[in-house]
Order: C-alpha cells, then sequence, then structure tokens
C-alpha cells in the first residue's frame, strides 16, 4: 500500500458512500448536500491524476454553482421544507437490479479488457499541462470548434433558462 | 504514482451505476437531476484518468472533460429552469404526475 | 542560506535534518513539515484574526466620533480575549426544528472556506504554502466553500429571516462572482499566469504594479471583492434593520464567534489579495530581498486595504438588493468585459512597444470617461421630469389597525430569484 493508494481508496469509500446517499435520502437538501460530499471526493481524484485546473473547477462549477441550484431548486419547488413518505418508487428493485447490471456488465467489461491494470504514463519534463490544455483549446487545428459550440450552447442555455424561469406579467 | 488504471475506471462504473439508480428510482424530478450530475461526474473521471494514464501530451481526454463541464452547467441550468416553471404551473416536481402528454 | 535572509526555510531544513537524523524516512519528515506548516500558518491566521476584531472596533469607533475599547489594557488592547471569553462561556443554543448536522457544520465550513485562501497568499518571496498555477481559480473556488457555508446555515437554523439572509447573499455572491472572475483575468492577461507568486513577482524587481497598467481593473475588483464579503454597503445578507441578523441570526456563542471571525479574516485576506494582485504584494522597493520585512510590507498593505474596505463599510449605507443586482448585471459586468477586451488586444498590440505602460493606463482612463458620461447621460434622463419612472410600489400594504410584524416583501414577482415564490410556511390543504 502506497500513501496515494491509501488516498484513493479514502476517496473512492467518500464517494460512494455519499453518492449512495445522495440516491437515497429521503431529504432533498441533504441528497444535495451529500452530491457535494461525492463530487468534492471527484476532486480529490483530480488532484490524485495531477490535474489541478479540474480540482478548482471542479469546486467553482459544481459546488459553487450547480449545487446551489439544486439547493436553490429544492426550497423554490417546496412548499414545506420537510419531505415526507417515499423519495423512491413502487419498482425501485427493479432500477436497483437495473443498476447492480450495469455495474457488473461494465466490471466484466473492465476486468477482462487487456493492459487494463496499466500504471500512469510518466507527465513529459517540462510539460505545462495547464497551457498546453489552453493552447488546445484555442487552437484552430485542435479543438476551437468545439470550444466554440460549447460556448454557445451554454450562453442557449443561459437565455433558455431566464426565459422558462422568469415570471410572465 | 502507483494507483492501476482499473481501480478509476471500476469506481466510475460504480459512480456511474449509482447515478442510474437514482434516475430510474427517484419520483422527484431534482432527485433526478441529481443521478444525472453522479453519471456524468463519473464519465468525467474516465476521461481525466485516461488522459493521465495514456498520454499526457495529448490534451483530448481533459478537452472532453471540459465540455462535459460545460454541457452539465447548460443542463442543470436548463433542467432545474424547466423544473421550477412546471412546480410553478402544476405545483408538483414528481415526474410521474407531469404526464399531459401521456397516453 | 542564513537565518536572517532567509528564516522558515533555515528553519524547515534544520527539522528535516534534525527529523530524519532520528531515523524517519525523508518523505515521513516532509509529510511531517508540511503538517506543522499548516498548523503555523493557521495559528498565524487565528492570532491575526484576534487582532483584528481589535482593528476593526477601534477604527469603526474613530469612523463614528467615539473612542471604542479602551478599558482593558492599554488602548483597550486585550478587549477581543474579553470578547472571546464572552462567547466561549454563552450559552449554545441549537433552535428546535433545526437540521442540527447541517447547521453545525455550516461555521466550520465557513471558517474553512476563509483559512483554505492562506495556503496560497505568499507572505515574502519564500514564506508562502503552496504556489498553485491555478491560484486565482482557487481564490474563487473558496469562495464557492463560503456560499455554501451561508446556504447551509440559513437553510439549517429553520427561521425565515436565516433563509432570507443567505438568499440575499448567495444571489449577491454568485452575481458578484462574474465581475470578480473576469477582473483576475486582467493580471493573468498581463503577467501570463495565474499564480499568484507569480504575479508578485512580475510587480517586484523594477516591474510596475498591476494598479499603474489597469487601475479600473483594482476598483471593480475592490468592489466585487466587498460584495463577495457581503459587508456593507452590500450587506444585505445580515441587514439589521430588516432581517436582524440573516443567515447566522439563530447562532450563538461560539458558532457565532466563527462566522464573525471568518468574516473579519476574510476581509483582511481579500485586502491581502488586493495588495498582491494589483499593488505589489511584498515588493517594496527592494526590501523584499528579506523575507521578514517582506511578510511586514506585505501585512501593512492588506491592513491598508483592509481599512479600505472598513472606510466603505463605515461609510455608505446599505444598498436595496434590486439596485445591488442591477449594479452587478447592468453595469459592473458589461464594464469588466469591456476592460477585459481592451487590455486583451492592447496587451497583444503593444506588447513590443515602448508605450505599453502609457497605453494600457491610458486605455484604462478613457474606458473610466466613457462610463462617467454614459452614466451622466443616463442620470440627465432619469433627471428628466418626461421620462421619471413611477415611485416604487410600497412594500405591503398596512392594514389598518396596525401590523406589529416587519413588512417583507414576499409577494410574488418581487423575488429577485428566479422571479419564483419563497416558500412560505405550509399552507392548508393539498397540492394542485
Amino acid at each position: 500500500m502506497t500513501p496515494d493508494q491509501i488516498i484513493f481508496i479514502l476517496t473512492a469509500a467518500l464517494i460512494i458512500s455519499s453518492a449512495l446517499m445522495v440516491v437515497t435520502t429521503r431529504n432533498l437538501i441533504h441528497a444535495a448536500l451529500w452530491l457535494v460530499a461525492a463530487l468534492f471526493g471527484v476532486a480529490i481524484l483530480y488532484a490524485v491524476l495531477n490535474a489541478g485546473f479540474f480540482v478548482v473547477v471542479q469546486v467553482v462549477v459544481y459546488i459553487g454553482a450547480i449545487a446551489i441550484l439544486f439547493i436553490f431548486a429544492v426550497m423554490l419547488t417546496r412548499r414545506e421544507m420537510r419531505d415526507r413518505g417515499p423519495q423512491l418508487r413502487k419498482n425501485w428493485w427493479l432500477a436497483a437490479l437495473l443498476g447492480m447490471l450495469a455495474f457488473s456488465g461494465l466490471a466484466f467489461l473492465l476486468i477482462n479488457q487487456a493492459d487494463i491494470n496499466r500504471s500512469a504514463a510518466v507527465i513529459p519534463a517540462g510539460l505545462d499541462t495547464l497551457g498546453a490544455l489552453g493552447a488546445a483549446l484555442v487552437s484552430p487545428d485542435l479543438y476551437l470548434l468545439p470550444f466554440e459550440v460549447a460556448s454557445i450552447l451554454l450562453l442557449a442555455a443561459l437565455i433558455g433558462a431566464v426565459y422558462l424561469a422568469a415570471t410572465r406579467k | 504514482m502507483s494507483i492501476p488504471l482499473s481501480w478509476f475506471l471500476i469506481l466510475s462504473a460504480a459512480l456511474f451505476s449509482i447515478g442510474f439508480f437514482g434516475v430510474l428510482a427517484r419520483k422527484n424530478a431534482i432527485a433526478i437531476l441529481l443521478g444525472i450530475e453522479l453519471m456524468l461526474n463519473a464519465v468525467n473521471i474516465n476521461l481525466v484518468a485516461f488522459w493521465r494514464y495514456l498520454d499526457p501530451a495529448k490534451m483530448a481526454g481533459q478537452v472532453f472533460a471540459i465540455i462535459v463541464f460545460a454541457v452539465a452547467a447548460a443542463e442543470v441550468a436548463v433542467g432545474l429552469a424547466l423544473i421550477v416553471s412546471v412546480y410553478r404551473r402544476r405545483q408538483t416536481v414528481v415526474a410521474d404526475e407531469v404526464d399531459l402528454m401521456k397516453w | 542560506m542564513t537565518f536572517w535572509t532567509d528564516p522558515i526555510n533555515f528553519i524547515a531544513v534544520w527539522l528535516r535534518g534534525l527529523l530524519t537524523g532520528w531515523g524517519l524516512g525523508v518523505d515521513l519528515a516532509n509529510i511531517l513539515l508540511a503538517l506543522l506548516g499548516i498548523i503555523i500558518l493557521i495559528v498565524f491566521a487565528m492570532v491575526l484574526d484576534i487582532i483584528l476584531v481589535w482593528i476593526e472596533r477601534k477604527v469603526v469607533a474613530r469612523f463614528q466620533n467615539r473612542l471604542g475599547p479602551n478599558r482593558i489594557g492599554p488602548f483597550g488592547i486585550f478587549q477581543p480575549f474579553a470578547d472571546i471569553v464572552k462567547l466561549v462561556i454563552k450559552e449554545d443554543i441549537t433552535p428546535d426544528g433545526a437540521d442540527k448536522v447541517v447547521y453545525n457544520i455550516a461555521p466550520v465550513l465557513a471558517a474553512t472556506a476563509v483559512i483554505v485562501l492562506w495556503a496560497i497568499l505568499p507572505l515574502a518571496s519564500t514564506i508562502y504554502g503552496v504556489d498553485l498555477n491555478v491560484a486565482l481559480l482557487y481564490l474563487v473556488a473558496a469562495g464557492a466553500l463560503g456560499t455554501l457555508s451561508i446556504v447551509m446555515a440559513g437553510w439549517a437554523s429553520n427561521n425565515k429571516y436565516a433563509l432570507l439572509g443567505a438568499f440575499r447573499m448567495v444571489a449577491t455572491m454568485i452575481s458578484f462572482e462574474i465581475p470578480m472572475v473576469v477582473v483576475l483575468l486582467i493580471p493573468t492577461i498581463i503577467t501570463g499566469t495565474m499564480s499568484v507568486k507569480g504575479i508578485t513577482e512580475f510587480q517586484g524587481g523594477g516591474g510596475v504594479w498591476i494598479f499603474i497598467l489597469s487601475p479600473l481593473a483594482a476598483v471593480i475588483f475592490i468592489i466585487s471583492a466587498i460584495a463577495e464579503l457581503g459587508r456593507a454597503p452590500f450587506d444585505l445578507n445580515e441587514a439589521e434593520s430588516e432581517i436582524v441578523a440573516g443567515f447566522h441570526i439563530e447562532y450563538t456563542g461560539m458558532k457565532f464567534g466563527w462566522f464573525y471571525a471568518s468574516e473579519l479574516l476574510h476581509s483582511f485576506t481579500f485586502g491581502g489579495f488586493i495588495a498582491i494582485l494589483f499593488f505589489g504584494g511584498y515588493n517594496f522597493f527592494g526590501l523584499e530581498k528579506y523575507p521578514l520585512l517582506g511578510v511586514l510590507i506585505f501585512l501593512a498593505k492588506a491592513l491598508f486595504f483592509y481599512w479600505v474596505i472598513m472606510w466603505v463599510k463605515y461609510s455608505m449605507p446599505r444598498i436595496r438588493i434590486d439596485h445591488m443586482l442591477a449594479f452587478c448585471w447592468k453595469f459592473l459586468t458589461p464594464l469588466s468585459f469591456v476592460l477585459l477586451i481592451v487590455t486583451a488586444l492592447l496587451n497583444k498590440l503593444l506588447a513590443t512597444s515602448n508605450f505599453y505602460l502609457l497605453g494600457m493606463f491610458l486605455a484604462n482612463a478613457g474606458i473610466a470617461w466613457a462610463t462617467i458620461e454614459i452614466l451622466r447621460a443616463y442620470a440627465r434622463r432619469q433627471r428628466n421630469p418626461e421620462n421619471a419612472t413611477q415611485p416604487p410600489p410600497p412594500y405591503r400594504e398596512v392594514p389598518e389597525g396596525g401590523d406589529p410584524t416587519p413588512a417583507l416583501n414576499l409577494s410574488k414577482g418581487s423575488n429577485p430569484l428566479l422571479g419564483a415564490e419563497i416558500p412560505l410556511p405550509p399552507k392548508c390543504g393539498g397540492s394542485q
């Protein structure tokens, strides 16, 4: 057991247990807060993967914006702040079965994959991953077009969300 | 770093399945969106792990992950706006009760 | 490397030698040293926080033509300790119906959101926690944690005033984050790095302060920092005359103390960031060669901007929430975008020119002048009686005989958050 393996296992335990709480807890605000915990665990995984930019973006976008939006939406769509009654459908066991099947299928595929236990590639010395990412996003022969399309998508989503949620006078 | 790639992939498969369960089993539309967020994060773990394990000099994995971020943000904004809008008209956020289009 | 030129690293090297001499592995010794460094940094921040309480109280007293604390110790310097004793021995209340776990985590998260910022503050050229290459985004990310703590406190208190305060605060923080992030990009464009240390080094050793290159960016950053901190004139989250104390209304004793302490430390930390990003950080005419002097210079600059934040706080009246959001979305955000575009273009065009500094400064001055002209034209139009807008409707009709509850405007459409209803107490009858 090396230190990073220990960190990985602890983080994985955090992610999996919080994710289970997200899908099972009755109180929706708690579900959103557990989602924050799970996403924070994912941010730690990004740190383990040497993707520093993703750590902060994960916190900014997911915790700072998306989780807060969820909490707001829960508060705005609730006459009472407490959730009563079951939050799961009657046939939740079918969903659980499908989830298990999905996981076992994926795990089966993964385990039978060749070279699945490969260790990490060496990051070339002097490679500025942040700079390389920025350059990749704006260079026309790499990913400029997807980047622009994503920005247009965000703009459309912004306008759409404002239009949908605005109160009609 | 001495973690095998499979660990990340298995974790992400587990996270994806949990999110999948949430999407299928939850009544509340917001909770369904929460499940979708978990699934998108599972995908992102995969993408960043592949970037790190295959060829860190190629940025494809990271760029894909960034686009997933953008899509997730857009999806949450529009999805929640829809839910709030539905709630305002029909006073419900239970996905089964929004059934006007169902025959 | 001697003790006087580089004390922290001197001690670190000495300790590492000592620990490895005891037979510990180098990795373990490094981890222990890092933990020690974290603890020392946090203790330093918290001790500073105690002094900040005294400074805050003294300065506000002077602004209000009072003396401030002057009984305990010389100049009342021991007043904060009396405050702490009072906070610690107060009854610790968790309100009925509160969400206990969330309620108790919120103050911890509020303090965390501030203390994590100290990890990237370069106190001197050799004294800093970590030199992140995404430090400016990290600053925004820590702000996100602060927002979360406020939402949690407001929701878990089971109190409508607390919830209102949290809603207002989150609306403010999310809105003002946009001009802030845009303005943070300006030092990034100028220096070509997002590392706080890199930005500081750019401004030292012959470089100029970014304030001179882009004064407008500094002003926008200060404004959005004040909003992010939730201090007056943007202190709608705890507007005492409207919603009593906002999100921390239910907190007593040391839990309130954490909110209070983190607010003060947050202000000081943002003072530090203003100093670093726009005013050279620990650089001061070559004195930064001596790290201990560098720390003093940095703290002095940070205190100065902390004082500026206090100055604004104690001389401005509170702004109404719709005015504040309109100010952000209709004024600050477009202005910062224009500034960003102009800065990016000029930075590329003038990169090799001799007029780089002059050009940048003049561009900023030009944008500022144009902004003021536009505002003046707008004000003139508003003053014109033909275009005068209707006075805002009264907040609520008070029934004859008086209604002792404060008039909260909860009617539909008046809520700036998604324009939807804030959840009111449960109404009778089912849904539909």
